[in-house]
């Protein structure tokens, strides 16, 4: 395969991390290539934040090796780390009420020096970040009066900004509407299709990740349970096995990529099928 | 309207630290020309020697002392608020200035402070300094978990602390005669008092440098407003930013203490208003509060002393008086309903 020689921008080897005596994560390894979407999902509590948390430096205190371009995580200064690794929190929090473009104008923080006032090279990479999240119109407007998912086009403009090579996504769309939703992973697969970028995204939407991932990785208790190409991770078997509820997998003709749908009770009573059998 | 704001240049800042200085230095002339008597600025000029010496070594001091004061706890209370990420947070909340007041109060106890001499002059805010220092160190030590200062319990001891320093005033207090509790009632309300020009001049190089230190880290605490995770993300360096901010901020805030005693509202009612003109930007924040906390006190201490001539109120009076229910106003006006400060 041509890809697996090109070396991972994103390489985690064995890692583990545990929160006082309770383990997170147990041997997890993957890699994210340059110009990759590869998707990480598994079900509340499997441990897809904590190692987000840990390939952006945020836990420090991990078992086996997490590199970034080569280097380890822990043993890069910060600001090297955050040139080269922006994170779109799952729930980003704002303390003042600074504006939307000073809110992205943060994301230049890594690359400027001492007290550092944005030149207009950045005051440009901020703008043009904020127009490719369709979201231009909210420069002036305080952070705190916007809504939930302006807040987080907002955020992930700001991880835009940071201009760096690897961009990590914890749930960057849980509060968009479904047009903002598919407004933010085009712009994700450009970004890794065009511009080179390797992206890490943990999603919830099985559905949206069989679109726009080249490849997932399934966590269960901390573990990879599966690993490869949506359409042979996204099984039947390994999907209510992970997730312990019934679902249904189809293929969407229109794409040709596997839609998932979870059922409720009423459509497992109707369809005479016990949980998960 | 503080919203619609571009962000923050150069010019911007250079534009309203020259602003501020100029209001600062209105109020050091205004400072310097009224007070009780008839002494006023000509009488530098004057012939009457006694006038000048009343101008100079009596007047001009205090409306110094008033200024360093005033932008050491104002620049310490926007630093809190911003290591705490709550405009509501003011210098006295992380348990510092309740070291300072029982160091203060003991001198008062043990005798010190009540004559003229430069000794008596000297051991309180030495004794309330020292006090502010162990306070700090024992805060810092006990809130510091694994190795990690962490702000929940920063807060949490300040406020433990804090409580327990008022019991322990209070217990000090009771074992007070008369004359002494005088001295130490007017010491807690706050008052400005006049020293000689080298121990001023120490004064304002020490807040100088602290507020200089802070100033430093102005563009961290404006990444800081995005939570621990978010700045650590952006590149900083979390834990020595917290550690650096609650030093230089407890010693602006001791400093002020032990000299001044507990004024009030300066280091919350001037953020606040600053922050609703010029916008969150730490960049432009805290020189602005520099010059703006100097101002405030500056005038708050000229009014403190001429409006109940020849008798004199306490500043930290006047600054609660006319800050409680001014910060009140804005709370229930426009940025306070939005949650915006």
């Amino acid at each position: 395969m041509e890809t697996s020689k090109a070396r991972a921008v994103l390489e985690a080897s064995s890692v583990s991390y545990a929160y006082g005596r309770q383990g997170a994560l147990h041997e997890v390894s993957l890699e994210v290539r340059s110009g990759e979407v590869v998707g990480l999902v598994g079900p509340n509590g499997s441990g897809k934040s904590t190692l987000v948390k840990i390939l952006s430096g945020v836990l420090s205190r991990y078992l086996g090796s997490a590199l970034v371009s080569g280097d380890e995580v822990s043993n890069l200064p910060r600001r090297e780390l955050a040139r080269r690794v922006a994170v779109v929190p799952q729930e980003p929090n704002f303390g003042f009420p600074f504006t939307a473009l000073e809110v992205v104008l943060m994301g230049r923080h890594p690359h400027l020096e001492g007290l550092g006032f944005e030149s207009e090279r950045d005051l440009a990479i901020a703008k043009a970040a904020l127009e490719r999240c369709g979201a231009g119109h909210f420069a002036p407007r305080a952070i705190q009066d916007l809504s939930a998912g302006e807040r987080q086009r907002i955020v992930f403009a700001r991880a835009l900004a940071q201009e760096s090579p690897v961009l990590l996504l914890d749930e960057p769309a849980s509060f968009l509407d479904i047009r903002h939703a598919v407004g933010l992973y085009d712009v994700v697969r450009e970004l890794a299709t065009r511009d080179g970028k390797a992206v890490l995204a943990v999603l919830h939407d099985l559905s949206l990740a069989a679109e726009y991932c080249d490849r997932v990785y399934l966590l269960r208790a901390g573990r990879v349970e599966a690993a490869g190409p949506t359409a042979e991770v996204f099984t039947y078997a390994n999907l209510t096995r992970v997730f312990e509820t019934d679902v249904y997998v189809d293929v969407n003709h229109l794409t040709g990529r596997l839609l998932v749908t979870p059922l409720s009770s009423r459509a497992r009573e109707y369809l005479g099928r016990t949980k998960g059998g | 309207m503080a919203a619609e704001r571009a962000p923050l240049s150069a010019g911007r800042l250079a534009l309203w630290t020259a602003v501020l200085l100029a209001v600062l230095a209105c109020a050091l002339v205004l400072g310097a020309a009224l007070g009780a008597g008839d002494v006023s600025l000509s009488d530098f000029f004057g012939p009457d020697s006694s006038r000048r010496t009343i101008l100079l070594e009596v007047r001009l001091p205090r409306v110094l002392l008033a200024a360093v004061l005033g932008s050491a706890l104002c620049v310490a209370g926007i630093s809190f608020q911003a290591l705490l990420r709550n405009p509501l947070a003011d210098p006295y909340v992380l348990g510092v200035s309740g070291g300072a007041s029982i160091g203060g109060v003991v001198a008062l106890l043990l005798g010190f402070g009540i004559g003229e001499g430069i000794f008596d002059r000297i051991a309180v805010p030495a004794f309330a300094f020292g006090g502010a220092l162990g306070a700090l160190v024992l805060i810092e030590w006990i809130a510091t978990v694994g190795g990690r200062l962490t702000v929940y319990t920063l807060l949490l001891t300040g406020a433990i602390f804090n409580a327990f320093s008022a019991a322990l005033l209070y217990f000090i207090q009771s074992l007070a005669s008369l004359e002494q509790l005088h001295a130490i009632v007017f010491y807690l309300m706050g008052q400005v008092p006049v020293f000689g020009y080298r121990v001023l001049g120490g004064l304002a190089l020490a807040s100088f440098l602290a507020a200089l230190a802070l100033f430093s880290m102005a563009r961290d605490f404006n990444a800081l407003s995005l939570g621990e995770e978010g700045a650590l993300q952006l590149g900083v360096d979390v834990e020595r930013i917290k550690r650096r901010t609650f030093l230089l901020g407890s010693l602006l805030t001791g400093l002020s203490v032990s000299v001044a005693g507990l004024v009030g509202f300066v280091g919350l009612v001037v953020p606040h208003l600053l922050r609703l003109l010029l916008g969150p930007d730490h960049r432009l924040l805290l020189p602005a509060g520099f010059f703006g906390g100097a101002a405030f006190l500056v005038l708050a201490d000229l009014f403190a002393r001429t409006i109940t001539a020849p008798n004199e109120l306490p500043v930290g009076v006047v600054t609660a008086l006319v800050g409680g229910p001014f910060f009140l106003y804005l709370l229930r006006s426009r940025g306070g309903r939005r949650g915006n400060f």
